[in-house]
């Protein structure tokens, strides 16, 4: 069997349009940006009707149209290449084409999503406001890609090859190379060549999304309820408690994140079970939180308030118990252990939660600084409120703005902790398919073959920008109110 | 002012006694000493031998102990042997116990042995850091003044075609981190695979000889990631200014744009990104540890991972008060010099 090219029999026709488009495209937005310094801002005249129009025509007013047409067309291209690939399928659309034809599911899954929240985004709140933004919609977008594939993948959807199987012959092939002595049934190439086991690029890097779509939302949330739950009472009472556990944070804050992971994450630290006493601390946060949320509200109301605890902490204490109990290891009775996390994951789980929640409490510290002084939270106190009602139900409502913003951001960094953490081999096995361990042995080859370490370097890329793109969008959405 | 340099830098060396507590803490676990025997002695050490070997050599002492001999505030332990040589960790090998010093910590300026490299871990510190020091002060020669002009030609006509392609650009960056930025030059720049080999996709050659051709990619890589932050606190910080009355009136005054611009908005835009660039130290020393791993330049951050990944106690607790000093010095510049460049804040 022939290897597959790029672009198949579909970029004979569009290759040398997308050339010339996209030639076209630098070359418009080279000189738009020389426009935009070189000459003064067009001057705008008022029209009798009441339209506006620029007074004078020149490369001030033409290149940005021609710039954006030039873009466009280079977008519907694309695109073109995407859907007739999917449609095609791999043979006669190349590469290109068959992962686009693999991803069905996920274009399915997204178009969906996208015209459904587009179409009810005035009921939607500050969500349905992300759509009135263009960056905003491309990092949604992005973002949303990684969360369909990371969660078809998790089932075994779309993957061409199981992420370990190793096939002879295969060891750094090119991508594209036919399967050697492919059986009926099993997938005919692997798209993004092999690794330097043989495995298949392609299906370990959309692997490796499970992994990070599983771990970095969960562990910066974690995060955030850490931050919160010290942060606002740091922030709102000040004094000594803050001085101390300002102290704390700066102490975290002060290590090198790295020689921080080596000292937690190295297996004989993980035997002397101090990640798993760490973990006994950390997760605690999340009841504690829950618990002052409600009893802070309904603490009037005995009745509602025992209902209320009970109905969200039992379930919740429940999975502490068994989160933190494992079998053979240093905290381990037998009744409330209904499930084991992998050790592993574990382990890089709470050292994630451990080096982001200091920012976090830095963070929320300053907004209940500046936030304590408005006159509503006067009036709270007036009332007679307690402190804990004024800080999670006055305080912390009107600090969500910044705060979603951040933790848009900071899942981003989560996904390059992770990322760190494979490179240097940490925490999760070797075989692993998460993009830093990937990436870290890809970059062993990468003067001779580049497939490898590519397309997880690109993944990890994509889906961190695409989350920095939607803070952004969220963050001019909710300054416009 | 001199208070409160003077509270601040109490709070910093209670901030580095706590850290390298802690790290002294960690390293001195038993499985990790077990570790250290076994490396050290033979793989296939019975637990009583581990053990005579660590009580040979001082570690089976509690910690705070331990602690208090490598700081210097403590005699250091002596073991004598059946035979009545006495060995100990003043006392180096040939010379007489009676002469050595009792007390041997840092605060003596003795930092220790390395056990990996089988150096003084002072010496080991010194050289490595040199390294990094050239390495570092080519990335600030290359981050601080392209960040600079990228947010400023971004800030100074915000939401033109400029500002948009600069932003992107910069979020971009930002969304880069060292090791995917690391790769994707080395395979453009420096693979047989694409073919350009413009500059070397391994920096270890630039120990001795830096060369543009050796030495670019490396420092490009962590420039890149930190550039954009700054661009971006610079752009805002640019455009806040360039809204401020003052630059209307110049405007209004008839004072030409690029006038504007050099003369009366950039020193005030300036002020902010000083503190970021600062504080981007501690995120440097970050990046440096990847890059150096990753074009194997054996400096620094190369050190910290070879320490880390072997258990090598005294280079570990002296790397880790490097870097705890770095990043709180590089704090304390930060507040003092907002202080002097802001006249609206003042001390007390």
């Amino acid at each position: 069997m022939e290897p597959l090219t790029w672009t198949g029999s579909l970029g004979d026709i569009l290759d040398p349009i997308l050339y010339v488009l996209v030639a076209v495209f630098v070359s418009l937005v080279v000189l738009r940006i020389a426009v935009s310094i070189l000459l003064p801002a067009p001057t705008m005249q008022t029209n009798p009707d009441g339209t506006l129009s620029a007074t004078s025509g020149g490369p001030a007013v033409w290149a940005p149209r021609a710039t954006n047409w030039a873009g466009l067309g280079v977008l519907a291209l694309l695109l073109t290449y995407l859907i007739g690939g999917a449609i095609v399928g791999a043979p006669g659309a190349g590469i290109i084409g068959g992962m686009s034809q693999q991803l069905v599911p996920v274009w399915i899954a997204l178009v969906l999503l996208f015209a459904a929240s587009i179409k009810f985004k005035r009921r939607l709140g500050l969500y349905g406001k992300l759509f009135d933004s263009t960056i905003g919609m491309i990092g949604f977008g992005l973002v949303m890609f990684w969360v369909f594939v990371g969660l078809f993948a998790a089932f075994d959807m779309l993957l061409t090859h199981p992420p370990l199987e190793q096939v002879s012959g295969m060891k750094n092939e090119d991508p594209g190379t036919p399967l050697r002595g492919a059986e009926e049934g099993q997938y005919q190439w692997y798209l993004l060549g092999g690794d330097a086991l043989a495995r298949d690029v392609f299906s370990r890097m959309l692997k490796g999304s499970t992994i990070v779509i599983a771990i970095a939302p969960l562990a910066t949330l974690f995060a955030f309820m850490v931050g919160i739950t010290l942060g606002l009472p740091a922030g709102y009472y000040g004094g000594k408690l803050d001085t101390f556990l300002s102290f704390l944070a700066n102490l975290i804050l002060a290590f090198p994140v790295i020689l921080l992971f080596y000292l937690l994450v190295t297996p004989e630290i993980v035997a002397t079970g101090l990640p798993q006493y760490m973990a006994v601390v950390l997760f605690v946060f999340p009841l504690i939180f829950c618990a002052v949320l409600i009893n802070s509200r309904y603490a009037g109301q005995p009745g509602k308030n025992w209902t209320y605890l009970a109905i969200v902490l039992v379930p919740l204490f429940l999975l502490y118990m068994s989160v933190i109990n494992a079998n053979d290891s240093k905290i381990d009775f037998w009744p409330l252990d209904f499930f084991d996390i992998a050790p592993g994951i574990l382990v890089v789980f709470v050292s994630v939660v451990f080096v982001n929640s200091p920012t976090v409490f830095r963070i929320v510290r300053g907004l209940a600084m500046d936030i304590k002084t408005r006159d509503y939270v006067a009036a709270a106190q007036t009332r007679g409120e307690g402190p804990w009602y004024i800080m999670l139900w006055e305080i912390l409502p009107n600090a969500r703005g910044p705060l979603i913003v951040d933790f848009c951001l900071r899942i981003g960094y989560t996904t390059i902790l992770l990322g760190t953490l494979g490179f240097f081999g940490l925490g999760l096995p070797p075989e692993s398919p998460d993009w830093g361990s990937t990436i870290n042995e890809g970059r062993k080859l990468l003067s001779i073959y580049l497939h490898p370490a590519l397309p997880p370097a690109f993944a990890l890329l994509s889906l961190v920008l695409g989350l920095n793109l939607l803070a952004d969008g969220l963050r001019e959405e909710s300054l416009k109110d | 002012m001199g208070l409160f340099i003077l509270r601040r830098v109490g709070v910093m060396i209670l901030t580095a006694l706590c850290l390298t507590f802690v790290v002294f803490f960690m390293t001195n676990l038993y499985p990790n000493l077990e570790k250290l025997a076994k490396t050290q002695g033979n793989f296939r050490m019975s637990d009583e031998a581990v053990e005579s070997w660590l009580d040979k050599r001082g570690y089976m002492q509690s910690t705070p102990k331990k602690y208090a001999e490598w700081l210097g505030v403590m005699p250091s332990y002596r073991f004598e042997a059946e035979d009545g040589t006495v060995t100990g960790r003043c006392i180096d090998p040939g010379m007489d116990p009676a002469e050595a010093p009792n007390f041997c910590g840092i605060l003596q300026g003795y930092w220790g042995y390395s056990t990996v490299f089988k150096e003084p871990v002072s010496e080991i510190i010194s050289t490595r850091l040199g390294l990094t020091g050239v390495l570092m002060f080519w990335v600030m020669l290359l981050m601080v003044p392209s960040a600079l002009i990228l947010g400023v030609l971004a800030g100074m006509r915000e939401g033109s075609a400029t500002d948009r392609t600069l932003s992107t650009f910069a979020i971009t960056t930002t969304a880069t981190p060292e090791y995917v930025s690391g790769v994707i030059l080395i395979a453009v720049f420096a693979s047989s695979a694409v073919g350009l080999k413009w500059f070397k996709g391994t920096a270890a050659s630039a120990m001795e000889n830096p060369t543009f051709e050796n030495f670019f990619l490396p420092v490009l890589t962590i420039a890149l990631y930190g550039m954009g932050y700054i661009a971006r606190m610079t752009r805002a910080s640019m455009a806040e200014v360039m809204t401020a009355q003052y630059i209307r009136t110049a405007r209004l005054k008839g004072v030409s744009f690029p006038n504007i611009v050099v003369k009366h908005a950039l020193r005030n835009a300036l002020i902010a990104p000083f503190t970021v660039i600062m504080l981007q130290f501690p995120w440097l020393l970050n990046g440096v540890v990847i890059v150096e791993t990753l074009f194997n330049y054996k400096g620094f951050g190369w050190t910290l991972v070879q320490a880390a990944g072997n258990n090598d106690i005294e280079l570990l607790l002296a790397v880790s008060v490097v870097s705890v000093i770095v990043v709180l010095v590089t704090q304390l510049i930060s507040d003092i010099g907002y202080v002097y460049l802001n006249p609206r804040i003042s001390v007390s």
